[in-house]
């Protein structure tokens, strides 16, 4: 069974019904004490990084996830869900997230580039075929120096500036784009990183 | 470069889709669920659902049809009309969509704009402007086309990136329907005062409109009747925009 977390913020619907249409039951998470029925974890998100990450804290959720993910547990990150896994963000320079990877979260260039970086893109993988094209929408990214110091794969994208779109490193994967509103393309990838 | 996204829009009443002419004179266009699943299948890089339905009842239809669409579609969807409150944008993101275009509800108390931002992120609100090109300028039009306010069109997207939205989806009246192509300079206009991405929308008769479109700063193309009534299919338009140099994602 998959755990969706939900922290209470945006729209965890296309998830579920991505992971129905590959045949990957789910349930929503909101409490650590149910995470144990969870034989793998997606952290999904859309919102603000400071209010996510307040919300994982008042709930325990964040603490549990960190054991979650220093046990090797499979997880899975999504945009927002990807950032929390680093250490901070710009969008809330106050706010803690899991910090599981080293890196801090920085603001697309809004006096240069169209923000919320809003549509389809090609990920060049550092190993393997590119994803052709993968949805993405955000205002912050995580710079590529950022992360593991070894991954299994990375996959990056530009805008402005080059940023990790991809990566996977042990149990852990993350993605900031969606792979849940990537088309048939983004099924697939679910697929791939959920069912190993 | 950013991919151009390709947009069919389902202008849905009573729960069937409709496509009017200069907002007049509906025809009867199909099911919307088994449209937007065919628009997926060829390529569309996203929905868009316009309920044009009068009245509480119809609204209601139209999340039942997002519902089951977001079932098998796995792109962005974005559903407007009587969009008035958060409550109204909680409950059309709950059945499944991934943003909601306001318009008229906007314009008649902006603030309606940053509450929208505030609870669901600006990547989760359209602001859908349809305007009129005049003697003096463009013009924002709303009541589904019957009322021109006063505002001039680039004062109102100013106003609105400001008070937080995330995307502008532009429509010209004058040329909506008509399949003659964009409005290329009320796109330009738009473009030139826009920081957030701008659908172009209204007039797409051809692919060669599409071509100007991105010209004159769309980045992102909406059609309806040329889809409909099977001009093109999403892939043959691909292709052709393709070929033209306008980068698309494949299909």
């Amino acid at each position: 069974m998959i755990g969706v977390v939900d922290y209470g913020a945006g729209n965890l619907r296309s998830l579920e019904n991505a992971l129905a249409a590959v045949g990957l039951p789910s349930r929503r998470v909101s409490r650590p004490g149910v995470l144990s029925r969870c034989s793998r974890l997606v952290l999904p998100g859309v919102g603000h990084f400071g209010a996510a990450a307040a919300a994982l804290q008042s709930s325990g959720m964040a603490a549990a996830l960190q054991t979650w993910v220093r046990s090797n547990r499979p997880f899975l990150g999504i945009c927002l869900g990807l950032q929390l896994l680093f250490e901070a963000s710009d969008e809330a320079p106050g706010a803690s997230g899991l910090g599981v990877w080293p890196g801090r979260c920085r603001p697309f260039d809004a006096d240069c580039l169209k923000v919320p970086h809003m549509g389809w893109r090609t990920v060049h993988m550092s190993t393997g075929p590119e994803i052709p094209a993968a949805y993405f929408v955000h205002s912050y990214y995580v710079p590529i120096d950022a992360g593991p110091r070894q991954w299994d794969w990375r996959g990056t994208a530009r805008y402005g500036v080059e940023f990790l779109a991809a990566g996977r490193s042990g149990a852990l994967t993350g993605c900031q784009f969606h792979p849940e509103k990537s088309g048939p393309r983004g099924l697939d990838f679910l697929k791939e990183v959920l069912s190993c | 470069m950013l991919m151009k996204r390709i947009i069919p829009c389902l202008d849905v009443k009573d729960g069937r889709v409709v496509k009017g002419v200069r907002f007049q004179g509906l025809r009867d266009g199909g099911d919307p669920v088994e449209l937007a699943r065919r628009y997926y299948a060829d390529g569309a890089d996203e929905l868009v659902f316009l309920d044009i339905t009068a009245g509480l009842e119809g609204r209601r239809t139209v999340g039942e049809l997002v519902a089951k669409t977001a079932r098998t579609v796995f792109v962005p969807l974005t559903v407007g009309g009587g969009i008035c409150s958060v409550a109204d944008a909680r409950r059309l993101l709950r059945s499944g969509c991934d943003k909601v275009a306001v318009n008229t509800a906007a314009v008649r108390r902006p603030e309606l704009l940053s509450e929208l931002a505030d609870g669901f992120g600006r990547q989760c609100v359209v602001l859908a402007v349809d305007a009129l090109r005049t003697e003096t300028g463009y013009r924002v039009v709303v009541d589904a086309g019957r009322t021109v306010t006063e505002l001039e069109l680039t004062d109102w997207l100013r106003r609105g990136q400001a008070l937080g939205v995330g995307e502008i989806l532009l429509t010209v009246i004058n040329a909506d329907g008509r399949q003659e192509g964009y409005d290329l300079a009320g796109l330009r206009q738009a473009g030139a005062v826009c920081r957030v991405p701008v659908i172009a929308s209204g007039g797409m008769g051809t692919a060669a409109h599409m071509v100007d479109a991105v010209a004159a700063g769309a980045d992102a193309l909406l059609a309806a009747s040329v889809f409909h009534y099977g001009r093109y299919t999403v892939r043959s338009l691909k292709a052709e925009l393709s070929r033209r140099g306008v980068e698309v994602r494949p299909c």
